[in-house]
């Protein structure tokens, strides 16, 4: 299969998505330039993260004016299979495609560290690969990861089970502890309603592979690839 | 004409940032100053002809663009 992974100016993580994509799991990958107005082909669209045009305004505000995003939300619109992982999640959010908006972490800290986070549902794209309540040790790395949205917005994500991500310790218990920045119900991803458009906060191209420190980011992206895959 | 915006996080959510700041000048001795809210202030310079006109203008692009209405309001005062 093939992804595009989407490079705006500011992004940083945006090789290590690729490196993944392609050394790690073996698929082709192209980076897509901001201002390209075609996926070249993509099975899938990664978001990478980092800091999409400097965050001026607000964290992803900017990114929204991209060319590349009309193609990516037409993508999107047709069912197609996104991720964005956090920066990329934040201008998910920005451009509409998921709902609610991210807050300055709650203990004001930029949080860069390995973190638990529990499956919440597998009929997502991207998750399709692990188990319900399987906790993955993932790191996160930002200072605006505090998820909100209005309580009647949060009411109709756990509804629709769009909460596909918690944070958690690593007995899969959540508490105040294990929430690393403030996020309303400890939310560290959700899903659209149609499941395919994807947004977490923690990065799972940076645990890949054991040298980085774990691999239980892998399961994430085979999942996507597992979808692909010849029957 | 000159619009001036102000984007503050709306009431109904927390500002860390603000509580932060809230809780330093307390410790100064302003104990005072009972809250804090951080925001953020934009100057905007428009050809508009009245009044009425810019300030529905800076409403629009504050809408749109300068505020999220997910977790901020905003004022707009004109001059």
């Amino acid at each position: 299969m093939k992804f595009a992974v989407i490079v705006f100016p500011g992004s940083n993580c945006d090789q290590d998505a690729y490196h993944a994509a392609t050394a790690v799991l073996g698929q082709h990958a192209e980076l897509v330039w901001h201002k390209d107005t075609d996926l070249k082909g993509a099975d899938a669209v990664i978001l990478p993260g980092g800091f999409a045009h400097g965050d001026y305004l607000r964290t992803g505000a900017m990114a929204r004016f991209s060319p590349i995003m009309r193609e990516v939300r037409t993508f999107a619109d047709r069912g197609g299979p996104v991720i964005g992982i956090c920066n990329g999640f934040q201008v998910l959010l920005e451009a509409g495609l998921l709902p609610g908006a991210m807050l300055r972490n709650k203990g004001l800290k930029y949080r860069c560290e390995f973190v638990n986070i529990r499956v919440e549902q597998t009929d997502t794209p991207f998750t399709g690969g692990a188990r319900a309540g399987q906790v993955l040790r993932i790191p996160i790395g930002h200072g605006e990861g505090n998820y909100y949205a209005p309580p009647d917005v949060v009411d109709k994500l756990e509804e629709n089970r769009q909460v596909i991500f918690r944070y958690c310790a690593s007995d899969g218990s959540s508490s105040d502890e294990s929430n690393p920045n403030g996020s309303v119900n400890a939310i560290a991803g959700i899903c659209s309603e149609r499941r395919n458009v994807v947004g977490m906060m923690p990065h799972p191209e940076r645990a890949c592979e054991s040298a980085l420190g774990g691999t239980d980011g892998l399961v994430i992206l085979e999942s996507i690839v597992k979808a692909f895959a010849p029957a | 004409m000159r619009a001036r915006v102000f984007v503050t996080l709306k009431k109904s959510v927390f500002d860390p940032q603000g509580q932060t700041i809230a809780d330093a000048l307390h410790s100064m001795g302003y104990g005072t100053v009972e809250d804090v809210r951080q925001g953020k202030y934009f100057e905007l310079d428009l050809a508009a002809s009245d009044a009425a006109q810019a300030r529905a203008l800076a409403s629009e692009v504050a809408d749109k663009l300068l505020a999220n209405p997910v977790i901020e309001s905003y004022r707009v005062e004109v001059d």
